[in-house]
């Protein structure tokens, strides 16, 4: 029982009409995963769905019953991604799969199926690079491949980019270059402690992280925060959307050419992440969230309340500067048009799915922490373009402001930890967040002691990596970089 | 366009006038390694040890020495360790400038020589006053990258110290490295590596890079990048923050001197 879900046991062959019926009703799936049960040698599947924007989740969980699964995949294209991870890290197939391709892990990997091992050897696995089976190129058709090291400081990823001159036919990022394999380092670990290494899966997204990570544990422990704890633990997390996408504009900017505009927006995040440090000792907000509360008390004062306020000033006039900026703003407007029901489909989430029309936000759907009692507004735009992406992050940047701002005069006075967090054996919770990015899970199954034996992770851009190509292909390679910063992707968090 | 120059011009410069004397570094707050005084270790404690997520605490095999080893290379700055100790053994501090040419001056010793006291390598001369770094992401959480992107910006405005970030390996002087080396990142640091003109740097960015961090020992990663390439320095952090990249930076050009040995911070 994974709380807070509901729970639907499945055999492999109602599947499919649970698909259906998920799908007729407005639904839609959230991830999916396996886990091995205490003492078993064969993997179960869960699968997080939503059924409605505002009901709550159910995860159905699967007992394979030989060594091949239906794959929902056709139905439900969102599902490719998992389904190839359940393959590479589980060795569970699935049947008629539409792209039964490596994901997770290169082909040239050495290693067999490296969540079914419970002895962690220490060794990383070997590794004989083997380029992906692409189709050849011919006539006036161009095959580009670009990475993984890129220009700039970026992470990590590899496109591919068929292309006739300017037009791009068809593109294909190759992901997964950086994963770490960080779901397993969480395994046999002190559920309290291992919250260090939540804030390290994706490090612009540390505290969405460590928060997703702390509920999903205080779900299994069926504890629930003080007040105090909850409303600054909405504070920091949306003093991390400020930075992010803040950040966000700076690139923006950058990809259009806008040099003032991208040295300004670069320097306001600057501003907003020396604020973090003088708050929390940590410009990333790292260190300060534990399950069961915080780990030391915060105490935003004078200092900061005003530091905040001359920030935003600031922000209001940059952000209204770049809207009567026509250069900016022409070559946002129609690039990487993202429709709605591709949008629904491939899974897209956070600021990208409510600029393609879809009023989804997780902070309101499915309160947690402070938000239940957080007057908080959630920007929709429907054309689906970078300009409309753009304009959902400006928005939200002001939401939180506001949020911020009238949340300091009101902290609730008490403790700001529990101390009495115990998880049972056996236990599991599912714990999320509203990242700046989108929708981010956690998953956590407990062993007999109460320690983590399996914790599974779905970030944001794992959704919007899926969503993204769609806009790609059929367009142009000079409004390329322009359509990738507008979705505002990160890799580390994917690939983990 | 006239109105983003006036916007920018009537902002003046942003950049703060650090490392000259008097300049803010901009890390007001920002926590950086605990210190560690073994004095105050009770006999038979380990609290520290026991939550210490990376293996940077560990116990002493013998009696002739403190009673805890400390290894700076693996820390990850999550202060969990100054939570535990009951003794004030180790507390938080912000030694955040941690970057050393050896990876032995990460662990902590009694004793300490002086850094500046280390002669001079002849192959850096040519490299003292400029340098092109390439960067690569050798799996990192994305936090190193941050800060590293945040060099180039009005604060910190890398440029005025003569260093740059370069598209090319061929270009390069320094490869600058970040996360634990993953599996399939392997064969692109070597060939970018393999790449760049003699004399060439090897940096290590973070504490991923100089030991495997969080990710150390997973079945993807490996235990930092000197497994792989030759480390001429390694800068722990968690991320390390700009301040402290940009210091690492000039120690490595032997325009600042080296200001930690033995794990300690010379004031």
């Amino acid at each position: 029982m994974i709380q807070p879900a509901d729970t639907r046991t499945l055999a492999p062959g109602a599947m499919d009409a649970a698909a259906s019926e998920l799908l007729q009703a407005g639904g839609r799936m959230q991830m999916a995963w396996g886990v091995l049960p205490p003492g078993a040698t064969h993997p179960e599947l869960c699968y997080l769905a939503s059924p409605g924007p505002r009901r709550p989740f159910v995860v159905w969980r699967v007992r394979p019953a030989g060594a091949e699964v239906p794959s929902l995949a056709q139905r439900m294209p969102l599902l490719g991604w998992y389904e190839r991870e359940i393959t590479d890290l589980y060795g569970v197939r699935f049947a008629d799969h539409p792209e039964p391709l490596p994901l997770v892990l290169h082909a040239g990997s050495r290693h067999a199926y490296p969540m079914l091992d419970p002895h962690v050897s220490g060794e990383a696995m070997s590794f004989e690079p083997t380029p992906p089976a692409l189709p050849s190129a011919s006539g006036d058709v161009q095959l580009l491949p670009f990475g993984p090291v890129r220009a700039d400081v970026v992470e990590s990823a590899r496109f591919f980019f068929f292309y006739v001159g300017e037009h791009i036919l068809h593109y294909q990022p190759q992901l997964f270059f950086k994963h770490r394999g960080m779901e397993q380092r969480f395994e046999g670990r002190d559920p309290s402690a291992a919250v260090v290494l939540a804030e390290r899966v994706s490090g612009v997204g540390s505290i969405a992280h460590a928060l997703a990570y702390c509920q999903a544990v205080e779900a299994a422990a069926g504890v629930t925060v003080p007040r105090r704890a909850g409303e600054l633990r909405v504070l920091v997390a949306e003093l991390e959307r400020l930075y992010n996408h803040l950040h966000y504009f700076g690139h923006l900017a950058d990809t259009t050419t806008l040099k003032v505009g991208q040295a300004q927006g670069k320097l306001l995040e600057e501003r907003a992440k020396q604020i973090n440090a003088g708050l929390t000792g940590s410009r990333f907000l790292r260190g300060l969230l534990v399950p069961g509360g915080l780990r030391r008390d915060l105490s935003p004062g004078h200092e900061f309340g005003h530091d905040l306020r001359a920030l935003r000033r600031e922000v209001s006039a940059y952000l209204r500067m770049l809207e009567r900026t026509t250069s900016y703003r022409d070559r946002l407007h129609d690039t990487g048009v993202l429709d709605q029901p591709t949008a629904f489909d491939q899974g897209a989430t956070g600021p990208v799915e409510r600029a393609s029309g879809l009023d989804r936000d997780l902070r309101r759907d499915h309160p947690y922490a402070a938000y239940g009692e957080t007057d908080l507004r959630i920007p929709v735009q429907t054309a689906g373009d970078a300009h409309a992406r753009a304009r959902v992050r400006a928005e939200e940047i002001d939401a939180s402001f506001e949020v911020i701002l009238h949340l300091l005069p009101h902290l609730s006075a008490g403790e700001s930890v529990r101390s009495d967090l115990a998880v049972a054996p056996g236990a599991e919770g599912l714990g999320w967040a509203e990242s700046p990015r989108g929708s981010l899970y956690y998953a956590v199954h407990c062993d007999a002691e109460g320690r983590l034996a399996r914790v599974k992770i779905k970030s944001p851009s794992f959704s919007n990596w899926r969503a993204f190509p769609h806009t790609v292909h059929e367009s142009n390679m000079m409004d390329y970089a322009i359509n990738e910063a507008s979705f505002g992707l990160t890799i580390a968090g994917c690939d983990r | 366009m006239v109105r983003w120059s006036w916007f920018g011009l009537s902002r003046g410069s942003a950049t703060t006038a650090w490392p000259r004397p008097g300049g803010d570094d901009g890390q007001a707050g920002v926590l950086g390694m605990p210190r560690f005084e073994p004095g105050r270790c009770r006999a038979g404690c380990s609290d520290c040890v026991a939550v210490c997520p990376t293996a940077a605490l560990t116990p002493a095999p013998s009696q002739t020495e403190p009673p805890i080893r400390v290894d700076y290379g693996r820390c990850i700055v999550c202060q969990l360790c100054t939570e535990a100790c009951p003794t004030g053994a180790l507390t938080p501090s912000p030694d955040w400038a941690f970057g050393v040419r050896r990876r032995e001056d990460l662990h902590w010793r009694q004793a300490v020589e002086s850094p500046a006291a280390r002669a001079l390598e002849q192959r850096l001369a040519s490299l003292r006053r400029s340098l092109h770094i390439r960067h690569v992401d050798a799996g990192s959480c994305n936090g190193c990258e941050s800060e590293l992107q945040a060099l180039s910006n009005p604060y910190y405005n890398l440029h005025r110290l003569g260093i740059f970030f370069t598209a090319s390996p061929r270009f390069a002087d320094l490869l600058l490295v970040t996360g634990p080396v993953t599996a399939p990142m392997r064969g692109p640091l070597r060939n970018a590596y393999e790449a760049m003109p003699e004399p060439r740097l090897v940096m290590a960015n973070g504490s991923c890079a100089v030991s495997g961090g969080v990710a150390a020992g997973g079945y993807s990663t490996g235990h930092g990048i000197d497994q792989w390439l030759p480390v001429d320095l390694y800068l722990p952090g968690c991320p390390p923050n700009p301040a402290a990249i940009i210091e690492g930076l000039l120690v490595l050009l032997e325009r600042m001197p080296q200001r930690v040995s033995g794990g300690h911070v010379e004031p």
